[in-house]
């Protein structure tokens, strides 16, 4: 703010506070022709008139004080201009204090969480509290309460990974958020083409599709799918393209809505939550990301060891 | 409205004695308008009110989502409710206390009929999504050009009828009602400045903390000068008449005018505390915030103690209630907002019902019961009847709406004080105690009272609307004329 701009708000600011001040002192004057309080004025609208009561002192008392109090509160704080006030309080400083004494109270909670490794930290009662409400307030909004997600955002309660569901990949999508990258297919592709490739893709996950559309897709699928999708559909978490030969949709798995993914792609963003969270607090929601799929998880694991 | 082969008291040329003859036909159009308009505003209120319980109700409809008639809602009860009763009160008022009619009447009969077509123009585009975004600022640019148009007008109209008045001074009515017709123009014109790209879209030549900055302006002076200024001027004209006893104080209505004018100006700042918005400008708003606590209170004294010595009145006269407790409404919403400028305060109040709460204690209980009166105490004049239809209905009116506005206020005050406690609670950790989740779900049983009370006032709306039909309907004999009133000189 300029000189000049700081000044002539603190001369308008004064000036109509103190011009009330003058406006009240001017009125609340005994006029020496003026009417007992009890007669009207004498002035006459459609039968309307008007006392001139004085006005009530405690009402008087009510103003001045706002006015004394706005004064002194434009004295401490910075109101005038560019007068920062004699506290040099500030609403960026304040939050940044605040934010500091938080930090400084809770650092050492989940630094000593930070040292425990995720699976271990996922069956602890204590650090699962803090995780679920870092989820709710972080996470939640789009992944779901529960973490079972919706079109468009992923179910992570499932053991099914996009992009890996060892501890060290949640804790990197978390960290560093991710941006899938699905091409759309629409110029490439003619109507046909699509559809007998959705088809296919639809019959990856073992449901029931015409013959010949699943032998001309499968041809496209090489073409153009296999590359990120694996030859079988079977996925490569290090691109984050999906695996497609379960049942499990982040868009929707009929036929229309797999013939707009191919036509139109998908650009899945996760945002970083590096900055807002913090590495101690994002190792804390990894383990509780992680322990969502903990029921799946050791159900895998007993199947693995019966095999 | 009204139809051709009846006649009205005052619509004729002047009287054959030399009494003065005012324009009512436009009074009555913007009367009746204000009914109807009323009955549509608050049934639209009612209906998101349900929706925030059951958003099924939008019936996967897009013209019927929240988002859409949410605006909707506030520019039906603001400005078609509110606008034409302060329409038709003003129109009224000024003639009869300047003791002559209205200048340029066929231009204040265009200010109807351009002020409805507004009010259309708003119901059809608001649901189909076209908005600029601004609250209370939605109506895209050539429908903000309209109003313009008719305001300029309105102001012609007014101030032209102030001109050639037969009495010396001005009174006090209009002072508040010329003060928001100005400040309504200006407002209006400079948070409209935008350029457009298309007929229905329009981007504001103001940018970032600035945009901001003069919508709130424009914002809150809606609040100070179309809800406050305006529907004062009608208290100090229905107030006085009704109770048929003096105004208390003149030099009273010159210290809470100008200060009250002077001071809303800088108020509109407390909508953006602990934004971009600079600090200064911050502080202002909440110090000019607090000092405008005497002038608003300034109007109720007066108003009150206009009372003294009729009190006894207010036992048999329903429409004198309706102008009374609408003035306890006032005292309390303009208590409330200077302390909810307070930053401590609005950073407890901010975002959660507790404001949803405050606009309906001011709008509700102040603007609706003030219009209530209003048009209670013009309608018999306006028909040349003795009185409205039913008074046990206004009566009846009375009381189903006060409980209903109770409810409605104490609801959403529990449910905004709660929702700000849970959403700054804080664990030992660090982290939130609740989700903004949780909070919703705890808030459903307010919103369940609040649609209850919503339910009784418009109930106590269509009560309004049945004994205004029946009391205008064409009787076969018609009461003598009661609204000429000699002329001065």
């Amino acid at each position: 703010m300029s000189a000049f701009w700081s000044w002539w708000i603190t001369l308008i600011a004064l000036a109509n506070i103190l011009a009330c001040v003058w406006l009240i002192r001017w009125t609340a004057r005994k006029r020496p022709d003026e009417k007992p309080s009890h007669e009207t004025t004498g002035h006459e609208w459609d039968g309307l008139t008007e006392l001139n009561n004085p006005m009530p002192r405690w009402w008087l008392w009510l103003f001045y004080i706002s006015i004394v109090f706005g004064l002194i509160y434009l004295l401490l704080y910075p109101g005038l201009g560019r007068y920062e006030g004699l506290l040099g309080w500030s609403q960026y400083s304040a939050w940044e204090e605040e934010v500091e004494s938080m930090e400084e109270r809770t650092a050492p909670l989940f630094a000593e969480f930070a040292e425990r490794p995720i699976p271990e930290l996922a069956r602890n009662d204590e650090a699962m509290q803090t995780g679920r409400r870092l989820f709710g307030n972080n996470c939640a909004v789009c992944h779901g309460a529960d973490g079972g997600g919706r079109t468009g955002f992923p179910n992570i309660a499932n053991n099914y990974w996009q992009w890996g569901g060892e501890p060290e990949e949640i804790y990197v999508s978390i960290l560093n958020g991710r941006q899938a990258m699905m091409p759309g297919f629409g110029g490439a592709m003619d109507d046909d083409a699509v559809e007998a490739t959705a088809a296919y893709v639809f019959h990856l996950s073992g449901r029931e599709v015409p013959e010949d559309l699943i032998s001309r897709g499968e041809e496209h699928f090489g073409n153009y799918c296999a590359a990120c999708h694996g030859p079988g559909g079977e996925g490569n978490k290090a691109l984050g393209a999906p695996n497609l030969t379960r049942d499990e949709w982040t868009y929707g798995g009929g036929m229309d809505s797999i013939m707009t993914t191919i036509r139109e792609g998908r650009q899945g963003r996760m945002p970083a939550q590096k900055d807002l969270l913090g590495e101690d607090r994002i190792h804390v929601l990894t383990a509780y990301v992680y322990s969502l799929s903990m029921d799946q998880r050791n159900e895998q694991d007993d199947e693995d060891d019966a095999e | 409205m009204g139809s051709a082969t009846i006649l009205y008291p005052g619509d004729g040329a002047p009287l054959m004695d030399g009494t003065t003859q005012y324009n009512e036909k436009v009074v009555r159009q913007f009367a009746l308008a204000t009914v109807v308009w009323g009955v549509v505003g608050m049934a639209v209120g009612v209906l998101i009110a349900a929706q925030l319980i059951w958003p099924a109700l939008n019936f996967d409809v897009p013209w019927l989502s929240y988002g859409r008639l949410r605006p909707l809602h506030t520019n039906a009860v603001i400005f078609a409710f509110g606008g034409s009763a302060l329409f038709a009160t003003a129109y009224w008022v000024v003639q009869r206390t300047c003791q002559t009619p209205l200048f340029a009447p066929k231009l204040a009969s265009f200010t109807f009929w351009g002020w409805q077509t507004v009010i259309v123009l708003a119901a059809v585009t608001l649901p189909l999504g076209i908005t600029q975004s601004k609250e209370y600022a939605e109506l895209e640019w050539p429908i903000a050009l309209l109003i313009a148009v008719v305001w300029i007008s309105y102001a012609i109209v007014f101030f032209g009828t102030i001109v050639k008045r037969k009495v010396k001074h001005i009174y006090v009515a209009n002072w508040f009602y010329g003060a928001f017709i100005i400040t309504v123009a200006v407002l209006h014109v400079v948070n409209n400045l935008v350029i457009p790209v298309s007929l229905t879209k329009s981007y504001p030549i103001y940018a970032g903390a600035v945009d901001a900055m003069v919508q709130w302006w424009y914002g809150h002076n809606a609040v100070g000068f179309f809800l406050t200024a305006g529907f004062l001027g009608m208290m100090y004209y229905f107030v006085p008449k009704q109770a048929n006893r003096p105004i208390y104080s003149y030099r009273l209505s010159i210290v809470h005018f100008w200060a009250l004018i002077s001071i809303y100006m800088w108020a509109g700042p407390h909508h953006l505390h602990y934004t971009a918005l600079p600090e200064w400008a911050q502080s202002l708003g909440m110090v000019f915030s607090l000092i405008l606590l005497a002038p608003s209170w300034g109007g109720m004294i007066n108003g009150i103690m206009t009372l003294s010595g009729a009190w006894h009145k207010l036992r048999t006269d329903p429409i004198l209630k309706f102008l009374i407790v609408s003035l306890s409404f006032y005292g309390m919403a303009t208590f409330e907002g200077p302390m909810m400028s307070i930053k401590t305060v609005n950073a407890l109040s901010h975002y959660t019902d507790w404001t949803v709460g405050h606009v309906h204690a001011g709008a509700l209980g102040w603007v609706a019961f003030i219009t209530f009166g209003a048009i209670y105490h013009l309608i018999p004049k306006l028909y040349g009847r003795e009185q409205m239809y039913s008074v046990k209905a206004i009566e009846l009116h009375f009381w189903v709406s006060t409980i209903g506005v109770v409810l409605y206020i104490a609801a959403m005050w529990i449910a905004g004080v709660m929702q700000g406690l849970m959403w700054r609670a804080v664990n030992e950790d660090g982290t939130l105690t609740y989700t903004f989740i949780e909070s919703l779900v705890a808030t459903y049983p307010y919103y369940m009272v609040r649609l209850l009370g919503g339910v009784l006032f418009l109930g106590g709306m269509l009560l309004m609307a049945w004994n205004v039909w029946m009391t205008t309907r064409p009787v076969a004999t018609r009461a003598e004329s009661t609204t000429a009133v000699p002329q001065e000189g």
